[in-house]
């Protein structure tokens, strides 16, 4: 598909849009932020438009950009979108252009947080369109320096100091994606030697990867589970993500949650699963059982701890179960549901830590015990709260509930028993939600918060477009599903004649 | 019998190990920071001696190894002048040249 | 029109939601408005819904074969063999043209009462853009053509259930309350849930037709007992929805919202949801007879229970929920031995009479301010008459005494259980029957009978109150007469609504003189402990003589504490103990530990770190000597190179 290359403008604007800001003066505070938010809007706008323009009966990879960068490699400029990547790169930009909105009232060096934000949103929006592996990690180590520099300067000091929660979340990400940059070296240099010319683009790296032995698929596949893996919190290696959340802004927290830790989920399913199939077989009852140990694990972690964002943090350490375990599926349901998943708990994850941002900017605390009766004094607030809470406890009618449907269906039929624990998960999730709910916005008014403002202005934002895909995608979920699914059936069609040996467990 | 006494390039060699050596030793051991500058001149020069010598034998033609003779000449002057100097602003600072007292870099 | 409304029933519950949207977007500020929006789109859905409801009626084709129409809500897999397909639809039978219609009448009657009763409150609008949000999540539920569908309408009834119970927010009861209603039908869900996915995953759909269907010959997909287990699983959804013992605990509770919402979430028509979704699923139960045993007893056993409540309680509005719950067994009791048409019955007449009821609660409430303790009110029947009345309607028809609705229902439960040989549970129902006239008719000599209290000023509430409740006496009066056994068979409930084939109950008439003995034994008990004994001294002579029994009886038999007891420590604890293994075994040990390794290798190698030059000097003099060396005599070539340079 040749033309105009739209997926190169949605990485760029926001690039464009930082550019642009080094030439603002610093304290013109406002024009910064309307700057960065046409960037992200710019994107937004876009990538709806590839969301809806892409052809869902042809399917494969559309809007394909492909320059050769370096030969010798293999290495090209090759971005392409398919069903699964497309949700995430929305995702992203939903994200990103709430985010800066809910950071509005950022006014300790704005410059510095919307240059390296828009950053941050273009590494991760990189990694989703990236069809080429060196470039997918280029653009994911792109996306952790922002991050650290972020929750340094701009972080919040609470359980533990911000410096300790941005070290924790550098280096995990860093531990994680060297394990994958091994796992990585190896598999390029084995498919040199398949293909007998370097490549490094998905397609063919995964058609290399299937030739390969039991035995080195299931190592390699070991190595990638353990980078993504710690990226998307998989239990046990799930400890950086409410400390990280609870020490970063807000804006941080919302992409870190929302889209960053999907990557880890996205390159299990489109790299790792793809290209190893019979390592994935072999590590999938692992998968399993490491998914359902964390739904259950960080559920009980968010009913005893008593921050808001260590709440949200630990649920969505629990919502990532659920992608684990629908991974582990390794059939088509599972793999809609686990993208599905990550869509829905991206726009969750994102809608509740900028609630929780207001909150404490308003308050001062995150500390539950110190909040109540929020729902007299902000009204808005509280619908944004209970909104994102109950979506997060996947009420239907909201994104959430349909996929973790489809997971349940699913992992209930190819795992029975551990299936059955990790769904018994919605009623902690219920408790643990309903909780944090009641006693942040109900019950008596206290009187110290009376002076508060609700939410208003460019304060709305977050709320009016992530709550309006809550809603839609819920309501009309074949809007997502018809677009995952058609990523999905080619994918799992491509692995299907290799699982036959298994075909269940 | 005639005893012809050639100078070939292995006594080139020998001359400047030994200068190198000497060099060395005096770079490793002492403890004046002057003489250890003085040192690292011997050393230098044992350097130079080597480029003019094997330049000379192997490859009588051209003129590279003079040439980077030269350049190390050139080099080891400006490198004497700085080193000179931050002696001096050390001195200043710690009425001392000696350079076990010099290992402020650790922290 | 009547064709239109049978092809447009999708209106009726889009109707209510569509007011609730407009309410919240737009018309919130100004209070009247939002709730003229919501009454107009309410009364037009419950116009609808009578149409369409006529429709089915007058056609005996859709009651062995009702009418579906349904579109394609998302599908997953290859589109010509998916894996999964989710339809949406309506599914229109006598069954659930008789809930549309019940549903909408009494939310439409409720809206107009809620006028009246929630003047003056800041959260008018929002209150009724709930009551329509609920009202049109109702209306999904029963319409459903698919099971997923309603689970979804099933989890947002009980969403507003939880908005409405905690609508006054600023209550730390009502708060509580909401949370423990949406928890405890949230394990309930856990059950059915489990339910849905194994009737999926075994039979691969949904679809209520389709999955009867295949469920008739269910020998193909699995065995007797999968299926039993997958009934079970099925039927906790009711026991939480529908407050079953030991789920019920959450109902009572519920109270704490305004008394509309009792009165129409409550009674009439959420709790009812449970009992709705076993009938709908007969052709599941109707298979494994161990199921249809365990629906039975809970149902029995229930009513028994929440009765054995419901008789020292001194809250009015508590003492009706215990009696909703009772209420709510007997229509499971119906489902449990088999009868459809009973339940179904019992639930028509049960949605007015105890509508009628809490609405009766709520203008008592009104009028004497929220003072909500039965026995400090009295002789109110004199300044409220029209509540009054209306009430003891309501009183005489859950007690049972003909030819008021609750009779007839009651009756065909009764005689159902004795017919299909469950004598216990005949008996449990029969005990209930009594209790219930003497706990309501205690109610009623209480509140309305006997001395004013002096420090009241009741008044009758407005018209937009009493109105309802007319209407509503009015239905509970004759809501049984088309059921009963001498009602001509063409237009006879039991000739529309069952289950497998329509039978013509013969009257049994020492079943149903024994229950009006029941219950005029009870109402005269009632009626000489707390009428003609104005000092009541005998009341509370056996009180105290049974004083164990009443104290355990007074406090729900503890199961409430129990629950508390579980929640605070087993999974409080359960939490407090994964939270500190994280933060200190996972994090502090793991973690840190390794952190703190990769530290004690940098300190160690610190040591090396001199800061004196002549060291490093002489270690990188060292290095490159060793470098020399090893390539001399490992590499020959390069030990030329090394030594002298020459090729």
């Amino acid at each position: 598909m040749s033309g105009f290359p739209v997926l190169t403008t949605i990485l760029l604007a926001p690039v464009a849009a930082a550019l642009l800001m080094v030439f603002i003066p610093r304290d013109e505070g406002k024009l910064i932020k309307c700057v960065a938010a046409v960037g992200t809007f710019v994107s937004l706008a876009l990538s709806l438009y590839v969301y809806f323009a892409y052809d869902q009966a042809l399917g494969g990879l559309q809007f394909v950009e492909k320059i050769p960068w370096i030969e010798d490699l293999g290495v090209s400029y090759f971005m392409a979108v398919d069903g699964i990547s497309l949700p995430m790169l929305l995702l992203t930009n939903l994200i990103g252009f709430a985010a800066i909105f809910a950071s509005w009232n950022v006014n300790n060096r704005p410059r510095e947080f919307f240059i390296l934000f828009c950053v941050l949103v273009t590494g991760v929006m990189g990694t989703f369109i990236a069809h080429d592996l060196f470039i997918f990690l280029l653009f994911y180590e792109v996306v952790v320096i922002p991050i650290y520099i972020m929750v340094i300067i701009w972080g919040s000091t609470k359980r533990v100091t911000k410096e300790y929660a941005a070290m924790k979340l550098t280096i995990y990400l860093l531990i994680g994606s060297a394990f994958l940059l091994v796992g990585v070296i190896a598999l390029f240099m084995k498919s040199v030697g398949i293909l007998g010319a370097p490549d490094m683009s998905f397609t063919a790296l995964a058609e290399a990867g299937r030739q390969l032995g039991r035995f080195d698929q299931i190592w390699l596949f070991g190595l990638m589970l353990f980078g993504f893996g710690s990226l998307i919190s998989m239990w046990p290696f799930h400890s950086w993500s409410p400390d990280g959340y609870a020490g970063a802004p807000t804006a941080v927290s919302m992409i870190h949650a929302g889209v960053l830790k999907k990557i880890g989920g996205y390159g299990l399913i489109k790299i790792a699963l793809v290209t190893l199939p019979i390592g994935a077989q072999f590590w999938a009852p692992y998968m399993a059982v490491l998914g359902v140990a964390g739904v259950a694990y960080a559920a009980f972690g968010a009913l005893a701890v008593k921050d808001l964002k260590y709440v949200v943090g630990y649920s969505s350490v629990s919502h990532m179960g659920y992608v684990m375990l629908a991974i582990a599926c390794l059939n088509v349901i599972g793999i809609n549901g686990a993208v599905a998943n990550m869509f829905g708990h991206g726009v969750m994850a994102a809608l509740f830590f900028s609630t929780i941002g207001f909150i404490y900017e308003k308050t001062h605390t995150r500390w539950i015990p110190d909040l109540g009766g929020l729902a007299r004094q902000t009204p808005r607030l509280a619908v944004a709260f209970m909104l994102a809470g109950m979506a997060s406890l996947g009420l239907p009618g909201l994104v959430t509930f349909m996929p973790e449907f489809t997971i349940f269906i699913g992992s209930f039929q190819v795992y029975g028993g551990l299936a059955v624990a990790g769904i018994a998960g919605i009623i902690l999730t219920a408790l643990y939600v309903l909780r944090a709910g009641a006693n942040t916005l109900f019950g008596p008014p206290r009187p110290e918060y009376d002076h508060l403002v609700d939410i208003r202005g460019p304060e709305l934002v977050p709320l009016v477009v992530l709550g309006t895909v809550l809603l839609a995608g819920g309501l009309l979920p074949s809007l997502l599903f018809d677009m995952i699914n058609s990523g999905a059936v080619p994918l799992m069609a491509q692995i299907q004649d290799v699982l036959q040996i298994g075909g269940k467990f | 019998m005639q005893l012809t006494l050639s100078v070939s390039l292995t006594h080139y060699l020998v001359l400047s190990a030994i200068l190198f050596g000497i060099g060395l030793f005096g770079v490793l051991v002492k403890k004046n920071a002057i003489s250890v500058l003085i040192c690292i001149e011997l050393m230098l020069n044992a350097v130079n001696i080597n480029f003019i010598a094997i330049s000379k034998y192997v490859t009588p033609g051209d003129f590279i190894g003079q040439i980077f003779a030269i350049f190390v000449i050139t080099v080891a002057a400006a490198e004497v002048g700085i080193g000179l100097a931050i002696i001096i602003a050390i001195y200043r600072n710690r009425l001392s040249v000696n350079l076990d007292e010099f290992d402020w870099l650790k922290w | 029109m009547v064709e239109f409304a049978m092809q447009h029933a999708w209106l009726v519950p889009l109707l209510p939601a569509l007011s609730f949207v407009i309410i919240v977007l737009l018309t919130r500020p100004w209070q009247k408005l939002s709730a003229l929006v919501s009454i107009a789109c309410m009364v037009s859905s419950c116009v609808i819904a009578t149409l369409a409801a006529y429709g089915i009626f007058t056609n005996h084709e859709f009651t062995e074969k009702p009418l579906v129409y349904a579109a394609r809500w998302f599908s997953l897999g290859l589109p010509g063999a998916p894996d999964l397909v989710v339809n949406v639809g309506v599914q229109l039978d006598p069954t659930s043209a008789m809930m549309i219609f019940m549903v909408s009448l009494v939310a439409s009657l409720i809206q107009i009462y809620s006028v009246g009763y929630m003047e003056g409150d800041p959260g008018f609008s929002v209150f009724f853009s709930y009551l329509s949000l609920f009202a049109s999540s109702m209306l999904l539920l029963v319409i459903s053509s698919n099971l997923l569908q309603m689970f979804v309408a099933w989890e947002l009834v009980g969403l507003c259930s939880y908005l409405l119970i905690g609508f006054y927010t600023h209550k730390i009861s009502a708060r509580e309350a909401a949370k423990k209603a949406f928890v405890t039908c949230r394990v309930a869900d856990f059950g059915l849930l489990l339910g849905l996915l194994s009737l999926q995953i075994v039979f691969g759909t949904l679809d209520m037709v389709e999955l009867s269907e295949k469920i008739h010959h269910f020998q193909e997909y699995t065995t007797a007992g999968v299926l039993t287990l997958i009934a079970v699983l099925v039927f906790i959804g009711p026991i939480g929805k529908s407050g079953q013992f030991p789920l019920h605990v959450w109902l009572p509770d519920a109270m704490e919202g305004p008394t509309p919402v009792s009165a129409l979430i409550h009674a009439a028509t959420m709790v009812v949801a449970g009992v709705y979704l076993v009938g709908r699923t007969m052709f599941l139960f109707s298979q494994v007879p161990a199921a249809m045993e365990l629906v039975a007893v809970t149902g029995a056993f229930t009513a028994l229970f929440a009765a054995s409540i419901a008789l020292t309680q001194r809250e009015i509005k508590r003492i009706l929920a215990y009696s909703t719950v009772s209420q709510l067994g007997y229509m499971m009791l119906a489902l449990g031995v088999g009868s459809l048409t009973a339940s179904m019955f019992h639930l028509w007449t049960h949605a007015f009479f105890k509508a009628l009821m809490f609405l009766g609660a709520g203008s008592v409430l009104h009028a004497l301010h929220h003072k909500a303790d039965v026995w400090e009110m009295g002789g109110l029947i004199k300044k409220m008459p029209v509540t009054g009345w209306t009430f003891v309607i309501g009183g005489l028809a859950i007690a049972g005494i003909p030819p008021f609705a609750g009779f007839w229902s009651k009756d065909e439960i009764l005689s159902m259980a004795f017919n299909s040989g469950h004598y216990v549970l005949f008996a449990m129902g029969a005990i209930t029957a009594f209790m219930t006239a003497f706990y309501m008719w205690r109610l009623i000599f209480l509140a309305f009978f006997g001395d004013e209290k002096p420090e009241n000023h009741p008044h009758e509430s407005p018209v937009f109150m009493t109105a309802p409740l007319v209407v509503l006496a009015f239905l509970a009066t004759v809501g049984g007469l088309v059921g009963t056994p001498w009602t001509p068979w063409d237009i006879n409930w039991a000739n529309w609504i069952w289950f497998h084939e329509a039978h013509h109950a013969e009257p049994n008439y020492m079943v149903m003189l024994g229950s009006v003995i029941l219950a005029g034994a009870g109402i005269f008990l009632a009626y000489q402990l707390y009428y003609v004994d104005k000092a009541r001294a005998k009341a509370h002579a056996l009180a105290d003589k049974y004083r164990a029994l009443h104290t355990l009886s007074y406090n729900k038999f503890y199961i409430d504490e129990i629950y508390l007891w579980f929640n605070h420590s087993i999974v409080d604890g359960a939490a407090k103990l994964f939270f500190l293994f994280d933060i200190y075994i996972v994090d502090g040990i793991i973690i840190n530990g390794i952190a703190a390794v990769t530290r004690l290798f940098g300190e160690g190698a610190r040591i090396s770190q001199t800061g004196r030059l002549q060291n490093y000097a002489l270690v990188f003099f060292l290095g490159v000597l060793a470098v020399a060396v090893i390539l001399a005599f490992t590499n020959p070539s390069s030990a030329g190179l090394m030594l002298g340079g020459v090729k």
